[in-house]
């Protein structure tokens, strides 16, 4: 039996949503699976250099967001609740032992995930090749459509 | 009980959420020889079901799951 390959799209750059790609993606290497992530979009604030652990959370839009007493959505829309919501998401996720997005970015990276940033996305948002953490490689749908074409599972984040 | 398993090394993954105890294991487990016996105590509950199939997908073995209030032990011996 071959190694077992994964690749993942992460599209998304809010703090709750930069969590699921990477706990797969080092999940899956301690799993001896090969793991690819494509990073695309907002996606690519969470390997922005210096970025990983500035990623916020917003309270609007999000009826599940999980806050001391209900707020209602103007009130969530005033200037200090995003990051009063991003204090409060860390310190919940730091009270229960999970790591960091920066923590579990390393781990990925010492584990030997593949990291790759989207051309096109990071030259439409002024991303240059230096903002980007290294270890990081660079292309476009074509480089993740053959990595995903040997994978067993691709997800898309 | 746990008494019967000999192990060398512990590790202590009590207080850590998924996916750390998992990450925390194969790190252990790589640093060990084979058929050597890696001793980890976790309080994730999720950590019992995800301890397995670590170990199923991996070729490790879990000698012994032994369940305390609110923690988990594990012996995994690292396949030959």
């Amino acid at each position: 039996m071959g190694k077992t390959k994964m690749t993942i799209i992460a599209s998304k750059g809010s703090l709750d949503m930069a969590y699921p790609p990477l706990i797969l993606a080092t999940t899956a290497a301690a799993m001896d699976v090969d793991v690819t992530i494509f990073f695309t979009f907002y996606g690519l604030d969470i390997i922005k250099k210096g970025n990983a652990d500035k990623l916020k959370i917003s309270p609007i839009g999000n009826p599940a967001m999980p806050m001391p007493v209900p707020i209602p959505t103007l009130v969530g829309s005033l200037p200090g609740m995003e990051a009063l919501a991003t204090a409060m998401m860390k310190s919940m996720f730091n009270k229960h032992g999970v790591a960091s997005i920066g923590q579990l970015l390393d781990l990925a990276k010492e584990s030997g995930v593949k990291l790759i940033a989207c051309q096109m996305t990071m030259d439409v948002m002024g991303v240059k090749q230096s903002d980007i953490v290294d270890g990081v490689e660079f292309g476009g749908a074509a480089t993740w459509l053959d990595q995903a074409s040997d994978a067993q599972i691709n997800l898309f984040i | 009980m746990s008494a019967d398993i000999k192990f060398d090394q512990i590790l202590d993954a009590k207080g850590l959420a998924c996916p750390l105890p998992i990450l925390k294991t194969k790190k252990a487990v790589e640093s060990l020889s084979k058929d050597q016996v890696l001793k980890v105590e976790t309080t994730d509950p999720g950590s019992k079901n995800d301890m397995a199939s670590w170990a199923k997908r991996t070729g490790n073995e879990i000698l012994k799951v032994e369940e305390g209030s609110g923690t988990f032990t594990f012996f995994i011996k690292k396949k030959g």
